[in-house]
């Protein structure tokens, strides 16, 4: 009988093998890679000599249309697609944990999407040197590490909906319903809120925190241009008050949406009739 | 090899098997009859780990809940259908499956041999017939050796001519292996070819169980003789069959008539005999279909 790393590390190999032949893989790279080339491509070639500040809020603003879609929708599909097909009984038949079953999994398509979103920041990354753009590489590999982290997020969300959900066309359809709120929930549905409940500051940045999509947006932003001025009053009200644990709070967010959904989904495989 | 102590699943309200006890030793082969929604499948998902239960199961001495990593790895579990991936190959399954089990395999003609399957390990799963993939699926079980075999009807995807070279490799496997095996099955030849007791389930109840020739005896002899005969005649027919001690009642298009075996001609013979024709026939098991009295 195998240990926990060894049949984690054996589903994780096999996984990734399908994915990275499957259809959604090579979907999702050439998609993203198109549109990171036709951002990075038109905001280098606005100025002919770009500063990254431009092309990284394009980059920023696709990512977070992009690479949510991506994670909800690959995860969505994991657990419901073994389910659907008979799979899912037939490998949790065999001497693995259920434990190991959704950890070899989630590792395999945050590798896939990880290697995904690499490719499309590679290629956006080679228009704009071709361009003679100039960019700040620690800043753009802080993008690409967030966006990752991002994607991973929204994985175990899609997962967890995996799990609870029994078709993969409901689990879809209701990873794209999260999307749609997720999406919503930052500036605008954050300005509507403010205008319409009349929020407090205080309450207006712990809706912001509470959303990825807008973590994301708001660390891209201080790790590339070191200023939140941008996001209004939320956002100067964060960078005066948390100046230094900024970072932190930031990270603490991805982590806690990377971990928390997934560990619901370990624990709902155990507790219910997976099959 | 397995023990079942009280064993209850339900699913919401639904009691879909209630206090069932039963013991499998080595050697011993049970199947599992009954309708559908007896039980069967619940009962093998429990053995296999796929469903929480109150009451205990142990395979080998392992708890089943609480020590199911152990307890699963000494089964080998044939659902009734897989969905494998239709661009993996067979070889690479069997080596993904293998060293789940901890079992590093180079010659997977070797172990598609025994389900004649050698010589197919370089295709893809899409090239496979539903037959084929079922016997694959047997092969997958049996990588390992395991010592333990639950099989949850595994035929019923399959034509006539699949589920008859799938019960053959099994039955031959059963016989070589000093296993213990538990079979969900709705047709009496199965059965009667594999098992070596058969437990009746209905309505998730244990009902009884008994050595496989009591039940073959008792559930073969339900033969059902459909005649399909001219409305007119039907009254006519009936009594005609009465008259020399052959049961027969009305039914749909026709008339229905338990047969024994050998005995399948004698109510076509008699009724040729009074000029009755027959427009077609069809001969069915109530066995097959699960039902008991």
């Amino acid at each position: 009988m195998n240990g926990i790393l060894t049949n984690v590390f054996l589903i994780a190999r096999k996984d990734l093998r399908d994915a990275l032949a499957s259809r959604w893989f090579i979907l999702y790279t050439i998609a993203f890679a198109g549109l990171g080339l036709c951002v990075a491509y038109v905001s280098a070639g606005a100025s002919g000599l770009s500063g990254f500040g431009r092309t990284s809020a394009g980059l920023i603003n696709l990512v977070l249309l992009v690479v949510p879609l991506m994670g909800l929708t690959a995860g969505a599909g994991a657990v419901a697609g073994d389910r659907e097909r008979g799979m899912l009984a037939y490998l949790l038949a065999q001497p693995i944990s259920r434990f190991e079953y959704i950890t070899g999994r989630y590792v395999a398509l945050a590798v896939a999407l990880a290697m995904s979103i690499s490719i499309g920041f590679g290629i956006s990354a080679a228009a704009m040197a071709m361009k003679n753009a100039t960019t700040e590489i620690a800043g753009y590999l802080l993008l690409v590490g967030l966006t990752v982290a991002l994607a991973m997020a929204m994985l175990s969300v899609g997962m967890l909906i995996s799990v609870l959900v029994r078709r993969t066309a409901v689990a879809t359809g209701a990873a794209v319903f999260v999307w749609l709120v997720l999406v919503f929930g930052t500036d605008l549905g954050i300005m509507a809120g403010t205008l319409s409940l009349s929020l407090s500051i205080e309450s207006l940045l712990g809706i912001a925190l509470a959303n990825p999509l807008q973590v994301f947006k708001m660390a891209s932003l201080q790790f590339v241009d070191a200023s939140l001025d941008v996001l209004g009053p939320a956002g100067l009200y964060a960078q005066t008050e948390y100046a230094r644990s900024l970072p932190w709070i930031f990270a603490s967010v991805l982590l806690a949406w990377i971990v928390l959904p997934l560990a619901s989904a370990w624990v709902a495989m155990v507790r219910r009739s997976p099959v | 090899m397995i023990k079942i102590e009280n064993l209850t699943k339900r699913f919401g309200r639904t009691v879909a098997v209630g206090g069932v006890s039963l013991e499998v030793a080595q050697g011993d082969s049970v199947a599992l009859w009954g309708s559908n929604g007896a039980g069967k499948t619940t009962l093998i998902r429990c053995i296999a780990g796929l469903y929480r239960f109150t009451g205990r199961i142990s395979i080998g001495g392992y708890d089943a809940q609480r020590d199911g990593k152990r307890a699963r790895s000494l089964v080998g579990y044939v659902p009734q259908e897989i969905g494998f991936n239709d661009d993996q190959r067979v070889d690479a399954a069997i080596r993904f499956f293998g060293s789940l089990k901890g079992v590093s395999i180079r010659d997977t003609d070797g172990l598609l041999e025994p389900v004649q399957l050698a010589g197919h390990g370089r295709k893809r799963m899409r090239e496979l017939s539903g037959g084929m993939k079922q016997r694959l699926a047997l092969a997958l079980s049996l990588i390992g050796n395991p010592p333990v075999l639950l099989l949850d009807e595994v035929t019923a995807s399959l034509d006539v001519g699949g589920r008859r070279e799938l019960v053959s490799q099994l039955t031959a496997l059963a016989r070589s292996h000093d296993r213990a095996v538990v079979f969900a099955s709705h047709r009496v030849d199965e059965i009667a070819a594999l098992a070596t007791r058969v437990a009746i389930l209905d309505k998730g109840q244990l009902i009884e169980i008994l050595p496989v020739q009591t039940f073959a005896q008792r559930y073969r002899a339900e033969t059902l003789l459909h005649l399909s005969i001219e409305t007119p005649l039907r009254e006519r027919a009936i009594e005609l069959l009465q008259q020399t001690g052959i049961g027969a009642r009305l039914n749909g298009r026709g008339i229905l008539v338990p047969v024994a075996q050998g005995q399948r001609m004698r109510p076509i013979e008699l009724l040729t005999q009074h000029r009755i024709p027959i427009d077609d026939i069809d001969l069915t098991s109530s066995a097959d279909h699960g039902s008991h009295s």
